[in-house]
């Protein structure tokens, strides 16, 4: 069953908007790589949770938020295999098109095996650092704050954390159906009401920023929609 | 009344210290203790003074205890840090037996508490034998290595591997340092404490008055270097850099800071060595400090035009923190927790030669706007990744994984 960040009203009524909060912690799996090819290996058999973790991860976790690159795999292609090719394409990938972390796996095996084919040497360059495959728990937890309406969810939005927005937007997309935010699925149960906001909110890609920027981005967003309807 | 909490959210955001009383809620009550080897001095010890008051505000019962040995017994663990982090370091019989020993003796007084903790963080090598010493422990033990052990000495390693597998988890400060361990490895970075001694704000006079104190030129641009004297922080290095920019920008100065060597013999050869090296160069300054000189080395480090931490081998590199913090572009070696925190062209340089740290210099010192603006960045890094506040967030999400079990989502809402 999909967990769904809202909660049903006793009336049976639209529920309220439960703002929930989270924290990561990295957990090293032991897996390291120190050639393309022990990479390409890795990840055929790695948990998804590294997937998870090496596209999402750095969202939360200690990384300089202007990166060169958006990934983990492609900062590691540039700065420890120096193959800016390699490091292009995969950086290019954007988790957000992937409806689940298997496909987005089959993409990541694809860029590198073509790279493999591509060069002779590849597959015996030894990376001058070696590739951590690391995974992540999550723990998430109530913040006691609540949502009745759009209207009240719009004055909580600047008061709540950029790992709310984490759990909201963008771990959302593990849990709900059709790479979804929590957002968008409270608001489509207010019988298509909110059906323009929701698009707007679905048309956001949450992942070449950090989590302030798209904090900004989620709140400039639903005040300015507001503002509109308000005229 | 206002707690040491509140005191953290004028620098690390309301939000962050809200995120911390929430994420604690749970733990409410929970018996969780810190062993480690010496109450001052050393970043553990820095870490510890803050973290448990700071978890005894979140009402969780933590307590920090500090095992002690005699001059073998830290001679062993000394010997230990080094081969840990590479060296080729023999540890006689006689030594491991000594280390043994004092763990059993400590073991007798602390054994009541730490059997009937919920959870016992163990820092580095020194009490990690305290473990086997407590066998009606009822809580999860955590063995947290703050060294760099990515490529330690095999001999040493699996002395310590056989006693530290029986944990029920360790913590690591990069994934580089992750050994083969049969429980979850955590990774979590350290931390400084922005209201220490050592990172808080000072008056302007006080940051001033260094340069008499030390007999600087105001007017001249002032490189930095803090720390122990020790071949791992290559201080020689420092100064063959120092002497090839010296060629192209005559004017700077150099400080090395460091603390006395007493407790380290080969600290005392490397200090020798370093003072024989800048002994020609009255620009090179040799600064022996003693160990609670931190607003001294915090006014320094603000002093300082460029922070230099060019280190060979690194474990975390609280120094650059540190210098980061105080708004300074840092120059570091290529290694370790450094390659974390220095971003090239962002909040400093990476490099692995002198001449690489020379290069970086004079291109500092030729744009002294870059100073300023990757100083600045630098210190917002700092602020959103290494302050005390998010090392507490990492210790808290860690017991509940704990506690909760082992799977990647846990769910608490």
């Amino acid at each position: 069953m999909t967990e769904s960040t809202v909660q049903p009203s006793p009336d049976g009524n639209h529920g309220d908007f439960v703002i929930r909060d989270c924290a990561l912690i990295a957990i090293a799996t032991g897996n390291r790589a120190m050639t393309l090819k022990e990479l390409r290996d890795a990840l055929k058999t790695i948990d998804e949770g590294s997937i998870y973790y090496h596209f999402w991860g750095g969202l939360l976790q200690p990384r300089f938020e202007e990166r060169e690159y958006s990934n983990d795999f492609a900062a590691w292609a540039w700065r420890h295999l120096h193959d800016a090719d390699l490091a292009e394409r995969l950086a290019v990938i954007d988790p957000v098109e992937f409806d689940t972390l298997e496909a987005l796996r089959g993409e990541l095996l694809e860029i590198i095996e073509e790279r493999l084919e591509e060069k002779e040497y590849l597959p015996w360059q030894q990376a001058t650092a070696p590739f951590e495959l690391t995974r992540s728990q999550i723990v998430v937890f109530d913040t006691h704050k609540r949502a009745a309406t759009p209207e009240e969810l719009v004055l909580l939005l600047p008061h709540i954390s950029s790992s709310s927005i984490f759990y909201h937007f963008i771990d959302a997309r593990r849990r709900l159906p059709h790479r979804g935010n929590d957002f968008s699925f409270w608001l489509a149960g207010f019988d298509g009401r909110y059906q323009e906001l929701c698009n707007r909110l679905n048309a956001i890609d949450p992942y070449f920023g950090s989590l302030t920027d798209l904090k900004k981005e989620l709140n400039g967003l639903f005040q300015e929609y507001f503002r509109e309807v308000a005229r | 009344m206002t707690n040491l909490l509140d005191t953290y959210a004028d620098v690390a955001g309301q939000d962050v210290i809200n995120h911390l009383r929430q994420l604690a809620r749970p733990l409410r009550g929970m018996k969780v203790i810190h062993v480690n080897s010496t109450r001052v001095g050393g970043g553990v010890a820095e870490i510890l003074t803050k973290l448990v008051p700071l978890m005894r505000d979140l009402e969780i019962d933590a307590s920090w205890e500090v095992i002690t040995g005699n001059e073998d017994f830290f001679q062993c663990t000394k010997n230990m840090h080094n081969a840990l982090q590479g060296d080729h370091v023999r540890i006689s019989e006689h030594l491991f037996n000594v280390y043994e020993q004092v763990n059993r003796e400590n073991a007798q007084h602390l054994r009541p508490r730490l059997e009937e903790a919920d959870f016992v963080f163990i820092h580095d090598p020194q009490p990690a034998l305290l473990l086997q010493n407590c066998p009606q422990r009822r809580g999860k033990w955590i063995w947290r290595c703050h060294i760099d052990a990515s490529h330690p000495y095999r001999p040493v390693w699996k002395y310590l591997q056989q006693f530290v597998s029986s944990y029920d988890a360790s913590i690591f400060s990069l994934a580089g340092f992750a050994k083969s361990l049969p429980h979850p490895q955590y990774i979590i970075p350290p931390s400084i404490d922005p209201l220490s001694e050592k990172n808080m704000d000072l008056p302007a006079e006080e940051v001033g008055a260094v340069y008499d104190e030390f007999r600087l030129d105001p007017q001249r641009p002032l490189l930095l270097q803090v720390s122990r004297f020790d071949r791992f922080k290559d201080p020689l290095g420092v100064i063959q850099a120092f002497r090839i920019v010296k060629k192209f920008v005559p004017d700077q100065q150099l400080v090395l800071a460091g603390g006395g060597a007493s407790d380290d013999p080969e600290g005392e050869a490397v200090l020798r060595e370093v003072m024989e090296a800048a002994a020609a160069d009255p620009d090179i300054h040799i600064l022996l400090l003693p160990p609670d000189a931190h607003r001294k080395i915090n006014a320094l480090q603000r002093a300082a035009d460029i922070i230099l931490q060019k280190s060979i081998k690194e474990g975390f590199g609280l120094t650059v923190t540190e210098a980061m913090w105080k708004g300074k572009p840092v120059i570091g070696g290529d290694t370790g927790g450094i390659c974390l925190q220095v971003i090239n062209f962002n909040t400093g340089f990476l490099v692995s030669t002198p001449e690489g740290a020379a290069l970086r210099i004079r291109y500092l010192l030729r744009h002294p706007e870059k100073i300023i603006e990757m100083g600045g960045k630098a210190r917002e890094f700092v602020r959103d990744n290494f302050l005390l506040t998010r090392h507490l967030r990492e210790y808290l999400t860690l017991i509940l994984g704990l506690h909760y079990g082992a799977g990647d989502r846990i769910d608490l809402s």
